[in-house]
């Protein structure tokens, strides 16, 4: 029943504003995972970017998408709750940091176990519209605890004007998707941050955009 | 059993050929026909020579199929489809130019008034009514925005961004509902206000429009040397150009007495208008394209790029076709009196 409501849900409001009203031009569609587990990891400005990350992928692979998402903000209210944790599907995370024997991350690490795709932003929250934020290191916990799990980076691009922090009023415009190369843990978490960087910026580059100020 | 069929054919096909007219429904199976041509041509160099790389023409002729496809449905249905599907090019096509050029974050909510503009615009066609279509967006939507642009407040850049968003309405809206236009114009001298060649001045300009770069593509591509315009798009050249206005105005001369009630001679001045208006209306782009360093406006149709890249052409085409129709017959369409009239 759930898992209708949410196949509904997307096939009848998110696909249609996505792919129509607003459009995808999607960079290396074939880099995507085509099953779990697997990680996307992207550059957040905007509500709309984990429906365009979600959009990436066959109706049918909705079950096993699971964007990450701030507890804080996303159990505002029951409603909110509700939506966040049935349609859209959400492992909720922790934001702030207590000293507790269970990892924050350990909703991540569990949903690996059940070779399910993740959907994380490492900026943490949509920062200023089309601009690139410092990335967070709990990326790089996951990369040194499961290094056999790929994690691709997406860089995005269009969200930001579309629908930025505090706007409520959708302006269209066409959305970029560039998907990068898999990353490789290779022992260090500074050095995996500083490819993940490394691969955003120059994604980023490949676009050209105009700034937008 | 298809041979009975085509004895008696159904009702709803009967019906939509008498609305359209037998040229129109010609003309559209002739454009299907030449598409199997095309795609059997393309299968046959592909058998013979396995080797060379046809991987582009290929995904241009099944984008064609979409689109030839897409267009006869918008075109046979109905009316009211008709002019839905022209607002939702134009609606692409602004999309496509606001998400290229540079816009200013300010500009959030102007750019939703360009966009709502679109329905306003197509709702003037659907209405017929003449007077405010053809000034709508040159006089209040020009006078509008800059207001909408003044009330926000932020000034740096505020001539640039007025211009360009002007300037993208004008082309993608504007001269795009023309072709919408045509649909619904009634000639004077044709019985109880019939809009009966609307289907085929529609065709006409449309078919030729894309022929017209189709066959400026091949001339171009088989005898091309001369570069016409280098610094703007270097792939141009005038055999291209001059082969592209002679084989268009050729098909004109021939189809637009069938399809438009045109003289021959009237029908060859409508050929050269399209031809010549269609090369400027794609070097105009092209020079947009090239300012933005961009190779393609989109990438919403495989093999051809975006939206923008298709239409193009038609951006110069419609109007000065439209106008060309318009002078040529009478036609009665609602001026200062419209539907508000009591």
């Amino acid at each position: 029943m759930n898992h209708f409501l949410r196949m509904l849900f997307f096939a009848i409001v998110v696909r249609p504003i996505m792919l129509v009203i607003l459009g995808m031009n999607i960079r290396n569609r074939e880099k995507l995972p085509d099953s779990g587990p697997a990680i996307l990891v992207a550059n957040h400005n905007s509500h709309l970017d984990v429906l365009a990350l979600m959009c990436l992928f066959p109706l049918k692979r909705l079950r096993k998408l699971r964007p990450v998402a701030a507890q804080d903000y996303f159990f505002r209210n029951p409603f909110i709750k509700w939506f966040a944790l049935r349609i859209m599907g959400i492992l909720p995370l922790d934001r702030e940091v207590k000293k507790t024997r269970t990892s924050p991350l350990a909703g991540i690490y569990d949903a690996i176990e059940r070779k399910e795709i993740i959907i994380l932003f490492p900026e943490g929250s949509r920062g200023e519209p089309e601009e690139l934020g410092r990335f967070k290191t709990g990326i790089a916990h996951i990369a040194k605890k499961h290094p056999e799990v790929p994690i691709i980076p997406c860089f995005m691009h269009g969200m930001g004007k579309a629908l930025p922090k505090g706007e409520a009023l959708l302006v269209p415009f066409f959305l970029d998707v560039f998907v990068g190369e898999p990353l490789d843990w290779e022992g260090e978490k500074s050095k995996f941050m500083e490819s993940l960087t490394c691969q955003m910026t120059g994604l980023a580059a490949q676009g050209d955009f105009p700034p937008w100020e | 059993m298809l041979g009975n069929w085509f004895e008696s054919p159904p009702e709803w096909l009967n019906a939509s050929i008498e609305r359209l007219g037998e040229p129109v429904v010609i003309t559209i199976a002739s454009i299907f026909g030449l598409l199997v041509v095309s795609t059997l041509l393309l299968k046959s160099i592909k058998a013979i020579k396995p080797g060379i790389n046809l991987d582009e023409v290929s995904q241009r002729i099944s984008s064609w199929w979409l689109m030839a496809g897409v267009f006869t449905f918008a075109m046979v249905v109905d009316r009211a489809v008709s002019i839905f599907f022209f607002a939702f090019i134009s609606y692409l096509a602004i999309k496509e130019f606001f998400s290229l050029i540079p816009t200013r974050r300010a500009d959030r909510r102007v750019l939703f008034w360009a966009y709502l503009s679109i329905p306003l615009q197509y709702y003037w066609v659907y209405s017929e009514w003449y007077g405010v279509f053809i000034i709508f967006i040159p006089v209040y939507m020009f006078l509008f925005l800059p207001t909408r642009m003044v009330m926000i407040g932020e000034t740096d850049g505020f001539h640039r961004s007025a211009g360009t968003i002007h300037w993208g309405m004008m082309l993608t809206i504007y001269c795009i509902s023309h072709t919408a236009f045509l649909l619904v114009l009634r000639r004077d001298d044709v019985a109880d206000g019939a809009t009966a060649p609307g289907a085929g001045y529609v065709l006409f300009l449309v078919v030729l429009t894309q022929l017209n770069d189709v066959c400026q593509f091949l001339w171009g591509k088989s005898l091309g040397k001369r570069k016409i315009i280098p610094k703007v798009s270097p792939g141009k050249t005038w055999a291209g150009f001059l082969g592209g206005v002679g084989s268009t105005t050729l098909l004109a001369w021939w189809a637009g007495p069938h399809l438009m009630d045109f003289t021959p001679n009237q029908s060859i001045v409508a050929g050269l208008i399209i031809s010549i208006a269609g090369f400027i209306g794609d070097v105009n782009i092209s020079a947009v394209k090239r300012d933005l360093h961009v190779k393609d406006t989109g990438s919403t149709i495989p093999g051809h790029g975006g939206i923008l890249d298709r239409i193009d052409s038609l951006t110069y085409t419609a109007p000065l076709f439209f106008h060309y129709v318009y002078y040529t017959f009478t036609f009665h369409t609602f001026g200062s009196a419209g539907p508000l009239a009591p």
